[in-house]
């Protein structure tokens, strides 16, 4: 079922104060894996303000929805989204990166409340999500985990270990994404490492695969919607992003995975921001209902 | 801590170390139905197969992939069951050391590794096969509890041990058959407590610190040497490798002035490794020798012959002992201006 257009709306104006809140932790630590956070940032969105059953006051809860951020890279966007759940204090964001703050690069489940895995080694996310995911089946728990991947990361032959058994003990509870934002540390990714053809590999092993435009929060809805159906394979959403989304001077440029934010471009990147959300609102005004 | 052990000294010499831990995983879950399985297609191999059997329900064969064994077992624990995982040791300790150091380790979760076909135990299957450098690596995560059982009662009171108590738990078993040392021969009362070394023989004037199998060969080198030369020799069971029992290896320092460390592991980074620490943080010298593998591959082989050519058995320690106590050692009573 397609968002509606209020419902949209809303979504696309916290997925702003978000990418805003995530260059301001990068511009507060001097540095960060920016470009990367940026092109997930619509799926955390999304799923923290719409999907994930989680409790603001109780983040222990047995029976909440699980979220493993595989890309554990990523944690310079995924902080902003748990302070601005109301896991941790905001303030703690402005400790990003620096010495004995709660927060590095990758966020550790140990000392960031939300967390529900501590990830960073790359290949590590997919099993860790089934696990919970068959924890559900023996508890008898009908919570979903979500799981998201970097593209890069699928080089990792362990991300193929998991995707096979995930299909072989039927982990429909089991949600993934991946972050086809087409670039890595040292170039695009099929120059690096090639992936294609990237649906069809999933495909085989065994998942139903959706691709998606990854900057839609309505088509990111209605991929989740579909997997949430009951659906006979485990679902795979490839969704299809830009790396730094929103900021034009980063936009598919592999050279920001990981880039340094002065003054001056900060500057340049609120401007951006700023554009790139009226645009957004424009599409959500154009195409909700 | 021996609460939950259900085996007489004559079961425990009818089955392999391996059986006795799935017995023992088998009886451990008939009570707690947090426990869940996981193995990478060696299910019968390890014996945790006897717990898929009684509860195919909490049992998960990911075929052969144990990185994300590691993973999902981490997931699962995350969400409030206590995994046991088994796999060979030189798989859980080198294959999948990245998903027990970051997964498990870092995290500090309930995941049970019980590893098996430990050292050299699976001789003929060549060094691809031993484990000979697991010690070193589980013993260097933090918050990793590192047991390695002397014989299969010990292995039941090492699981039952690892259930009661929370945290990542790594404990090393052999393939087949171990000798039993904690039978009804046994002349002492056994008590199985983590982090405590059991004084397996008493002794004053030597002290053989061993885990494992080593342990049954250096109880039986001790008997052998005591009615030869009429030596007293001291042997250590030092089941727990992390935390290791401090207090027992510097009293036998004290006492006997004369250490021999023996195991079925490389010398550098296992139990060999960690007594010299604790002697050399103490500032206390001593007559020492690691028996164990020298920095070297082992040969292929049948377990026995193998800890005989690599003078871990009987006649090895015997050999160790007599040498140590012809070294010329100072023997200062006052140790206190020695540091």
């Amino acid at each position: 079922m397609a968002l509606t257009k209020k419902e949209w709306l809303a979504l696309e104006k916290k997925a702003d104060e978000l990418r805003n809140l995530c260059l301001d932790t990068t511009f507060w630590a001097g540095s960060g894996h920016i470009g990367g956070g940026m092109s997930c940032m619509d799926m955390l969105t999304i799923l923290y303000h719409k999907y994930l059953n989680i409790k603001a006051d109780d983040p222990n809860w047995a029976d909440r929805d699980r979220f493993i951020l595989s890309k554990g890279h990523s944690g310079i966007a995924y902080a902003p989204v748990l302070c601005d759940f109301g896991y941790n204090d905001k303030e703690q964001l402005k400790t990003f990166n620096l010495t004995n703050s709660k927060m590095g690069i990758h966020l550790d489940s140990n000392k960031v409340v939300g967390v529900d895995a501590s990830t960073g080694s790359l290949g590590h996310g997919l099993s860790i999500a089934l696990g919970t995911g068959l924890a559900a089946r023996v508890l008898g728990k009908d919570y979903k985990t979500y799981c998201i991947l970097g593209d890069g990361e699928c080089d990792e032959g362990s991300n193929w270990e998991a995707a096979m058994s995930i299909a072989a003990f039927k982990a429909t509870n089991v949600i993934t994404f991946v972050d086809r934002n087409k670039c890595m540390i040292d170039g695009r990714t099929e120059d690096v490492m090639p992936l294609e053809p990237f649906a069809d590999k999933w495909r085989a092993f065994g998942f139903h695969v959706i691709e998606v435009d990854g900057q839609n929060l309505n088509e990111l809805s209605e991929a989740i919607d579909y997997a949430l159906g009951e659906p006979d394979a485990p679902v795979m959403i490839i969704a299809d992003t830009i790396k730094g989304a929103g900021i034009d001077f980063m936009e598919d440029d592999y050279h920001w995975h990981y880039g340094a934010i002065d003054e001056e471009k900060y500057k340049l990147a609120k401007e951006s921001l700023k554009k790139y959300y009226a645009q957004r609102v424009a599409r959500a005004e154009k195409e909700g209902k | 801590m021996a609460g939950g052990l259900s085996y007489t000294a004559l079961e425990a010499t009818d089955l392999s170390t391996a059986e006795i831990y799935g017995q023992t995983l088998v009886e451990l879950g008939a009570e707690h139905k947090e426990i869940v399985g996981l193995s990478a297609d060696l299910a019968g191999s390890t014996k945790i197969g006897a717990f898929g059997k009684a509860y195919p329900d909490r049992f998960f064969n990911v075929g052969i992939a144990e990185q994300n064994m590691f993973g999902i077992a981490a997931g699962m624990a995350k969400a409030g069951l206590v995994p046991f995982v088994s796999t060979f040791s030189t798989f859980a300790s080198l294959r999948s050391a990245d998903q027990i150091h970051t997964d498990i380790c870092y995290q500090n979760i309930n995941v049970k590794t019980i590893a098996t076909h430990s050292g050299t135990s699976f001789g003929q299957a060549g060094s691809t096969h031993h484990a000979i450098c697991d010690m070193a690596v589980m013993r260097s995560l933090p918050n990793m509890t590192l047991i390695c059982p002397a014989d299969g009662v010990e292995t039941a009171a090492a699981v039952q041990a690892a259930y009661d108590n929370f945290g990542p738990y790594y404990i090393r078993i052999n393939r087949g058959f171990d000798r039993v040392l904690y039978g009804k021969d046994y002349p002492r009362e056994y008590k199985f407590e983590v982090g405590k070394a059991i004084e397996v023989n008493p002794g004053t004037d030597i002290t053989v610190i061993a885990c494992g199998s080593c342990v049954f060969q250096a109880y039986q080198a001790a008997k052998f040497l005591e009615e030869a030369d009429g030596l007293k020799v001291r042997v250590l069971d030092m089941h727990t490798i992390k935390p290791l029992d401090k207090e027992a290896v510097l009293k036998a320092v004290m006492d006997t002035r004369r250490i021999i460390t023996v195991e079925d592991h490389s010398v550098i980074g296992g139990l060999g490794s960690a007594v010299a620490e604790v002697m050399a943080e103490a500032g206390k010298g001593c007559a020492f020798t690691r028996l164990g593998l020298q920095d070297k591959f082992a040969p292929i082989g049948l377990h026995e012959d193998i800890m005989s050519m690599l003078g871990i058995d009987c006649n090895g320690i015997v050999n160790a002992v007599r040498e140590a106590m012809n070294k010329d050692f100072e023997e200062d009573d006052n140790w206190d201006d020695d540091v």
